[in-house]
């Protein structure tokens, strides 16, 4: 060393900024999100999103298949709460027909909807939860999304990829005992609900870590057209179950949960409080389903019953007609949202009278609510960005389609 | 109560002669017109009618669906809360060459929307910070959703994007 630098001067440490990646394959993005981020020491300074990594171009495939074959490809969007994008997709093509499907079939709708608001819920408290270190609370949530998936298996046979709903109804009614099964599944949530609350809500610990962190101000949901959850946290009052009511969502009595803050904790506080407004819908569902078919009887749309087909020539030639030439909506275009379990789930079809849709354009809640993620961990911690990204739950499965 | 009929009156009756055309189904209604006007109109349905949300912007691409003298459109779903209405407005893009103008700065979400506008259609937004592919990779050549990208063309990908940190640094 030099005689100067003996002297009492002091050498800075570098400033330099440090860019970093996080993600793509990353444990706390959740999915295939990826993000560069620049640092002061542990301060972001600069955040750039990268998106696309689980790109399959489903509107592409949508496009070279007919109606009822997108119904399992919708499923695969918002892959927490599956049955909802597909029950969504067959209220669009309904809209687009004109047709209305019955209200029995309208009920079991709303039910697994429902359900899949819970599960999708469950799942980003509990991730959310754990990315900051609080296991149990995974534990408890997705032990109560396994009891939710076995109710899904005995209604259709399948426990996330339902394929469930139908264009005209849904593919089957309900078996003997199911809504009963469903009514004490909903009593357990209050238990599960109950325990995951009393760890986190007043827990110091989680408070310090999510109040104020990640805040998505009002002003900024509406320029980065957030919706759902997010949005009601920064005070949008704003749900499309109340505002335009579908699937007859007016019969039933429920709220639609405000937090002002905008921040990490008040998103995972209405996002509690929505699992517990979406049981009530449930039961109440339960108690007012009305009897009759779950299908509508028009062939046009749907598939005549299998005795027809296979003793009736006109059955069988309906049948052909139906699988081979699919279903044909008129020349027209429509835009169909509905209240997803991230936000505004909308369907764009832009129909040229054949059995393909000639531009089906989708509006992922999660693309408009991930855009906004670079600014609001700007100038925060990196630890505060993994708490903030969970919170906003992003699905790169409709992010990216 | 404000219908979506009675706004396309407004901007029809606003606007005259751009609305290019006005389309009705179901009780939805959209009007077509011309980049030229695009600004114009999404900022009076904004400011006058109170339409806050720009929804979802979306590209279509008509070749071979009818005869109309432009292939592409840019649509613009629009939202109303306060009056609780939708309304559709769509930009009548006559082909590649012809330019749109950006609404990055009325709607942030716009910025990563027109990006992926320009990714699968190759429309090109004017005055956009930052238009670059979204969903496809950097190499990725043509735009796929175009009517004559075919689905089955494969493209390889070799190497991932090297900075992607322009997001807020060029976004006030």
């Amino acid at each position: 060393m030099s005689q100067e630098h003996s002297s009492t001067e002091v050498q800075p440490l570098p400033s330099d900024l440090l860019t970093i990646n996080i993600g793509p394959a990353h444990p706390a993005t959740h999915g295939t999100l990826r993000l560069q981020v620049q640092l002061d020491g542990e301060t972001i300074v600069n955040a750039g999103a990268e998106i696309g990594y689980l790109h399959r171009g489903f509107e592409k495939q949508a496009e070279a298949c007919q109606y009822q074959l997108v119904i399992p490809y919708t499923e695969r969007l918002n892959y927490m709460g599956p049955v909802h994008n597909s029950n969504a997709w067959c209220y669009a093509c309904e809209q687009l027909l004109g047709i209305e499907a019955p209200a029995r079939a309208v009920a079991l709708r709303v039910i697994t909807s429902e359900l899949a608001r819970i599960i999708d819920h469950a799942v980003c408290i509990g991730t959310n939860l754990v990315d900051m270190g609080a296991l149990t609370n995974f534990w408890y949530m997705y032990n109560y999304r396994e009891k939710i998936y076995d109710l899904m298996e005995e209604l259709t046979g399948a426990r996330m990829m339902v394929n469930y709903p139908r264009i005209g109804g849904v593919s089957l009614d309900a078996p003997e005992g199911w809504l009963e099964s469903v009514r004490r599944v909903m009593d357990d949530l209050a238990e599960v609900l109950g325990e995951v609350q009393g760890l986190v809500s007043r827990n110091r610990i989680f408070m310090d870590r999510t109040q104020g962190v990640g805040v998505i101000t009002r002003e900024l949901a509406i320029q980065h057209s957030v919706t759902g959850p997010c949005a009601r946290a920064a005070g949008v009052n704003w749900d499309l179950r109340k505002a335009q009511p579908y699937w007859g969502y007016e019969k039933y009595s429920f709220e639609v949960p405000i937090e002002q803050a905008g921040d990490t904790y008040a998103r995972t506080m209405v996002r509690f409080r929505e699992m517990e407004e979406s049981r009530k819908i449930i039961l109440q569902a339960i108690d007012s389903i009305p009897g009759g078919p779950v299908m509508v009887t028009d062939h046009l749309y749907t598939l005549p019953p299998k005795d027809k087909v296979y003793n009736t020539m006109e059955g069988l030639i309906n049948h052909f007609k139906l699988v081979m030439h699919g279903i044909r909506p008129p020349r027209a275009e429509l835009y169909s949202a509905t209240e997803g379990g991230n936000g505004e789930l909308g369907y764009y079809i832009v129909s040229d009278g054949g059995p393909n849709a000639w531009r089906l354009r989708i509006r992922p809640p999660c693309f408009a609510n991930y855009s906004v993620f670079p600014k609001i961990i700007t100038g925060q911690l990196v630890a505060d960005a993994v708490a903030a990204l969970g919170s906003i739950n992003i699905i790169a499965g409709e992010l990216d389609r | 109560m404000m219908t979506e009929a009675d706004v396309a009156a407004r901007v029809q009756e606003h606007f005259g002669t751009a609305v290019l055309d006005t389309y009705t189904f179901r009780g939805q209604c959209s009007v077509t017109v011309a980049p030229g006007s695009l600004r114009a109109v999404l900022m009076f349905l904004r400011d006058q009618l109170g339409f806050e949300w720009l929804m979802d912007v979306g590209g279509v691409d008509y070749l071979g669906y009818d005869e109309r003298d432009w292939r592409f459109e840019v649509v613009y779903q629009m939202l109303s809360m306060a009056n609780n209405v939708r309304f559709r407005v769509k930009v009548a893009v006559a082909d590649e060459s012809t330019e749109v103008p950006t609404v990055y700065d009325l709607w942030a979400i716009a910025n990563w929307e027109e990006r992926e506008v320009w990714d699968m259609y190759g429309i090109v937004f004017t005055g956009h910070p930052n238009l670059r592919r979204i969903l496809c990779h950097d190499e990725f050549v043509g735009h796929a959703l175009r009517k004559d990208y075919p689905i089955t063309r494969r493209q390889k990908l070799s190497a991932p994007s090297e900075n992607i940190l322009c997001e807020t640094s060029d976004i006030a």
